[in-house]
């Protein structure tokens, strides 16, 4: 048995553990393959930074259950987001790695958390800067609500109310260095 | 864009886990008015993000909305075609809108002061202003004064610091790395912003500098900024990993630093013949605009180790990088 992990936050509750971030994010890339036939042309592009080891997870289970791994990439949102001024620091920007080709392409944004909808409404505006794929799919780890914007996800985690003042945080091993994990704390 | 080589998903093993973790550079300048004020790792996050910014420019779409709505002053008191017109590119491309003023057009030559100008520019709701001066220190003395974002385009022979950001991104770009660099500045350093600004880049990201130059425009006090001195070019030439020419700045110079460019050339000047001391993959350098025959052998500066024209490119995605940290989520902004 793994010990608990520890919370981000003293009394944050842990909403998912390791076992059950596999089993969503399993879920979802059957999910996808099911509507998805040709795999050949869906391109996983993940929103940073968390966003990116989701596209990168699901990768590879689209490759172990189906045998064809899809593109997996980047968007930035940081250039595109509306709200730029209301940070108090800049935003971290990231290097876009997108297909050579978006014409034809299924492209399957991946992000850990839905909430307002401004970021995936910043990367849907991205990738239209670089040209114009079939289709755009929408991806989630946990979808929280309080959507300020008319966006749904396609595949969603974990549905999970939450008042507006909560907040949920998402640990991954390979980006934060602590067990895989899903938390909400009241601030 | 970077495109083709998909991220490739590789499962980390559990032990490399802390060491992927995400160090958090944190960027809290309003305004760039040198690159001596700036820590290594602020500066390596100005690279990172202009690597970033880079890839705007091979976009469908080249234009990004991050400073929409802001208004930027490109306000040059002193003459600049190639700066100006990169910050304007830039701020374009970030979807800010512009207005240029040069000293002629502006109410300086009413006897108006710098700052009168600034603060009537800030009255406008200028959000950014960009300013090239003559005088040392005229950048900080707006920053200090004015809520806009102060971005310096040179001051006096004080600093230049986006062309030391372009030229170590360029150098970065091109051989990976800056630490244990051998960079090699030749020319005038004494009249040169664009010097001291990469003398303080190229030192705080590990690399080792050279000065080169006759000693009436390179003297031995640079030595004090922990760089070397000296006034025999052909022996720096084999071990330079790069080398960046100045140019002659006849504007600056009140009096003669040496006898005639004939000479200047026949000591300073990278010809065909001293090129070939040069390692096979020493890159030539130039801020521009260049001298063809004074500083640097005319087939040369078209050749393929220059990379002058990289320059002007990567000066683009810097600038934009400027930019979007220092006026993005200005907090006194209007």
């Amino acid at each position: 048995m793994n010990p608990a992990p520890t919370p981000p936050i003293p009394g944050a509750a842990l909403i998912l553990d390791r076992a059950a971030i596999e089993r969503c994010l399993k879920r979802i890339a059957h999910e996808i393959i099911e509507r998805n036939p040709d795999l050949t042309q869906v391109a996983l592009i993940g929103i940073p930074s968390r966003g990116i080891e989701i596209a990168k997870r699901l990768a590879i289970y689209l490759q172990e259950f189906s045998g064809t791994q899809p593109f997996a990439g980047v968007v930035d949102v940081a250039m595109h987001r509306d709200d730029l001024h209301r940070h108090r620091l800049p935003p971290r920007v990231e290097r876009t790695i997108l297909p050579h080709e978006l014409e034809g392409m299924t492209i399957v944004l991946t992000d850990d958390v839905l909430f307002s909808g401004r970021t995936c409404r910043a990367a849907m505006d991205s990738i239209s800067s670089f040209g114009r794929p079939a289709r755009i799919q929408y991806a989630v780890l946990v979808d929280r609500g309080h959507r300020e914007l008319p966006i749904r996800a396609d595949y969603v985690g974990k549905n999970l109310p939450t008042a507006l003042g909560q907040r949920v945080h998402v640990r991954f091993e390979t980006t934060d260095g602590v067990a895989d994990s899903v938390w909400m704390s009241q601030a | 864009m970077s495109v083709a080589t998909s991220v490739q998903p590789q499962p980390q093993p559990p032990t490399a886990a802390a060491n992927t973790a995400k160090e958090i550079t944190v960027w809290s300048h309003k305004d760039l008015v040198g690159v001596e004020d700036l820590t290594a790792a602020e500066i390596t996050h100005v690279l990172d993000t202009a690597a970033a910014f880079k890839d705007v420019g091979t976009r469908e779409i080249k234009k990004v909305p991050a400073l929409r709505g802001q208004t930027l002053v490109n306000f040059f008191v002193e003459a600049s075609t190639r700066t100006r017109v990169s910050f304007e590119l830039a701020a374009h491309r970030l979807s800010a809108d512009v207005i240029n003023m040069t000293a002629s057009t502006s109410s300086l030559t009413k006897g108006e002061t710098l700052k009168d100008t600034a603060k009537n520019l800030e009255a406008l709701h200028a959000d950014i202003i960009v300013l090239r001066h003559s005088s040392a220190g005229a950048s900080k003395f707006l920053a200090e004064r004015l809520d806009a974002s102060v971005i310096n385009a040179g001051d006096g022979a004080h600093e230049h610091p986006t062309q030391a950001l372009l030229d170590t991104f360029t150098i970065r770009e091109k051989l990976g790395r800056i630490a244990g660099i051998h960079v090699a500045i030749i020319g005038d350093i004494l009249f040169s912003r664009v010097a001291r600004s990469n003398i303080h880049a190229l030192l705080k990201l590990g690399a080792r500098v050279t000065l080169v130059g006759p000693s009436t425009l390179v003297p031995r006090v640079f030595e004090q900024m922990g760089v070397t001195v000296t006034h025999d070019l052909d022996s720096v030439l084999p071990d330079a990993d790069v080398v960046n020419l100045l140019r002659i700045q006849h504007e600056r110079q009140r009096k003669e630093y040496f006898p005639s460019l004939g000479e200047y050339t026949a000591l300073f000047g990278l010809t065909k013949q001293r090129a070939e001391r040069l390692k096979p993959e020493a890159l030539i350098m130039h801020p521009g605009p260049i001298n063809r025959g004074v500083e640097i052998d005319s087939d040369l500066a078209d050749s393929g180790r220059s990379v002058i024209l990289d320059q002007v490119t990567n000066g683009l995605a810097v600038r934009m990088a400027v930019l979007y940290l220092c006026a993005g989520t200005n907090p006194k902004r209007g």
